[in-house]
């Protein structure tokens, strides 16, 4: 049973009525043909009503879907021969983060997601695919190898954030993230980032810095959650709808402000409605990502991501 | 009546604390924030806002940071005229920005430049928490890059003070993406050989703890500041426990392997002068 949103609920009931229809005409003589294409016209309507402008607050929602696709949905339909590498080396091996190796188009890539789970049993695993400092230095471990083998590394950005736990803090949180966003300055292969559901905070940028960063149509990118900014800017999570609207989270928002390259749309309804259709509309901006890429030579590509990021901001000067 | 007059003596509570305070001209005495002992403002500022009782380590603003650590008059202002705009048309943003601008006499929440710390040039970024609680927006992630642009070119060590909550909320994203301009600026003064000290002292949190403040050649604090990443609520309420005392303070983290030395502000000055003395050419 696939979870309904509130907002999508006028479409679902109106879809389970044709249906419903459908099956009184098959089983009796009833022809009710006309009734059906009648309110099929309507069901079009209803959801590029929908669908078609989706607000903020409805896009979050898509975003956290319970049946969102994940890193591992993507690396399933994308990639041949992945094999998953763990451990950071140090301490241990963070399940909230999957990474590995496979071919794209027969030329092999490093990629590198944040892993929510699918149920409780397996987010409890992956830890909500919120990752503690040995995930992020697991990822930068696997960078720097496919540096050295000079493959590409594509990234999937996936989470509600780094992980707000004590262990995590003693063990340097904040310097694995840092760590991450200086050495992905550095890495002479090219790399591509894309937001599939969720990009919280810090967490979220310690898998982002890229020569291109491209957005599902649905997600999210923020510097806080809506909850959490309505808690600290009005003291009341309850206005997280409002803060979702306030503070510019959604692709659209992230394309006027120049921080994504691209918005890879999603199958109408979102993307756990057709996940195949999802991962060839991905397909098609990572090939060409990587085609463009591919023609730059290592310096030309770290000054290019040094321009991409230098430009982002908005100020005054006196 | 004469039973008004001499039964209800006390028919309104009088309030002395308003009257009190006039007693004490604004400024002259400072309660310590630590150990709650009133000094002479002067007392305090000679130690430089450190308790002489329990040293505790009171915040300096940007410029007595400056005068604290500079040669006289050696230090040149760099982007003064850097200002936050508001691009996401945030509600009361500006306000708020004015007000602290009037408050602090800054633009905005660093002060950057160079100048020479026992006749030894070095490019520098003070934070002050006085600003927005320094929080980290897009003229911050500007100024900050730039410094270390500056420091770069001009092949000059880079020192910064961090004193900062974090991201700042009003400019979404763009805040957020500070944290990768900083960090990548980082990454092109280091590998072109640039010294890299970075100074927290408190609060260093969020967004800016997780940039340029954790990835010095040297990471260094003031004692007790507050250092991490996640607010301590935050924690507990995910953890749902309670955290100790000393969670995230200077001293948890030097114990925890993430800082090389917490230094008094009182040898601030003498251990840089020396640092720098040890990374110029040859040893000189």
């Amino acid at each position: 049973m696939k979870q309904v949103l509130d907002f999508e609920k006028p479409v679902v009931n109106l879809r389970d009525k044709i249906a419903e229809l459908k099956k009184i005409t098959q089983d009796s003589e009833m022809d009710l043909t006309d009734e059906i294409s009648t309110l099929e016209e309507r069901l079009k309507v209803l959801e590029d009503d929908i669908y078609g402008n989706l607000k903020p607050w409805e896009r979050v929602q898509m975003a956290r879907h319970g049946d969102r696709p994940t890193t591992l949905d993507y690396i399933g339909l994308l990639f041949t021969d992945f094999i998953e590498f763990h451990g950071d080396r140090l301490f241990g091996d963070d399940a909230a983060i999957v990474s590995g190796i496979a071919f794209y188009k027969d030329k092999p890539v490093t990629i590198i997601g944040h892993q929510r789970g699918k149920d409780t049993k397996e987010n409890i695993r992956r830890n909500f695919g919120m990752p503690h400092p040995e995930g992020y230095r697991k990822a930068l471990r696997h960078m720097k190898q496919a540096e050295k083998f000079k493959r590409p590394i594509i990234c999937f950005i996936d989470t509600k954030g780094a992980y707000p736990g004590k262990a995590a803090e003693e063990r340097g949180q904040s310097e694995a993230i840092a760590r991450n966003l200086m050495e992905m300055a550095g890495l002479t292969v090219p790399i591509v980032c894309i937001v599939i559901g969720e990009g919280g905070s810090g967490g979220a940028l310690a898998l982002g810095v890229g020569d291109h960063i491209h957005m599902l149509e649905n997600s999210t990118y923020s510097v806080i959650s809506p909850e959490g900014a309505a808690a600290l800017l009005w003291k009341d999570a309850s206005l997280a709808k409002h803060a979702a609207e306030t503070m510019g989270i959604t692709s659209y928002d992230l394309k006027k402000l120049q921080v994504v390259d691209e918005i890879i749309p999603e199958p109408r309804g979102g993307a756990h409605r057709d996940v195949d259709e999802q991962a060839k509309f991905i397909d098609t901006v990572l090939s060409k990502s990587l085609k463009t890429l591919a023609t730059y030579d290592e310096e030309e590509l770290l000054e290019k991501r040094w321009e991409k990021y230098k430009q982002i901001g908005d100020y005054t000067n006196r | 009546m004469l039973k008004d007059i001499f039964g209800k003596r006390r028919r309104y509570a009088s309030i002395p604390s308003e009257q009190g305070k006039m007693d004490v001209p604004e400024g002259l005495m400072q309660k310590c924030k630590g150990c709650s002992k009133i000094f002479y403002t002067k007392e305090v500022k000679k130690s430089q806002h450190v308790c002489t009782n329990c040293g505790y380590h009171h915040p300096l603003a940007a410029w007595e940071r400056i005068d604290s650590l500079f040669d006289e008059d050696t230090f040149m202002e760099w982007d003064a005229g850097i200002t936050s705009a508001n691009p996401l048309n945030f509600p009361d943003y500006i306000e708020k920005l004015e007000k602290d601008q009037q408050k602090t006499g800054l633009n905005e929440g660093v002060v950057t430049g160079k100048g020479l710390i026992d006749s030894q040039p070095t490019a520098f970024a003070v934070m002050d928490s006085n600003f927005r609680m320094g929080s980290m927006g897009s003229a911050i992630g500007e100024k900050i890059a730039r410094a270390i642009e500056n420091a770069r070119k001009e092949a000059i060590p880079f020192i910064i003070f961090s004193a900062s909550g974090g991201a700042r909320m009003q400019e979404g994203v763009l805040s957020l993406m500070q944290m990768a301009k900083t960090s990548i600026a980082i990454k092109r003064f280091s590998d072109a050989g640039g010294l890299i000290i970075s100074v927290m002292t408190h609060p260093t949190t969020g967004g800016v703890s997780a940039s340029f403040a954790s990835i010095g050649d040297y990471n260094f604090a003031e004692p007790g500041a507050l250092i991490g990443f996640a607010g301590r609520r935050i924690i507990e309420q995910t953890i749902r426990e309670k955290l100790p005392q000393d969670f995230q303070t200077a001293e948890f983290q030097l114990k925890h392997g993430q800082l090389d030395k917490v230094i008094h502000r009182k040898d601030m000055r003498n251990t840089l002068s020396q640092l720098l003395k040890l990374h110029q050419k040859g040893g000189e």
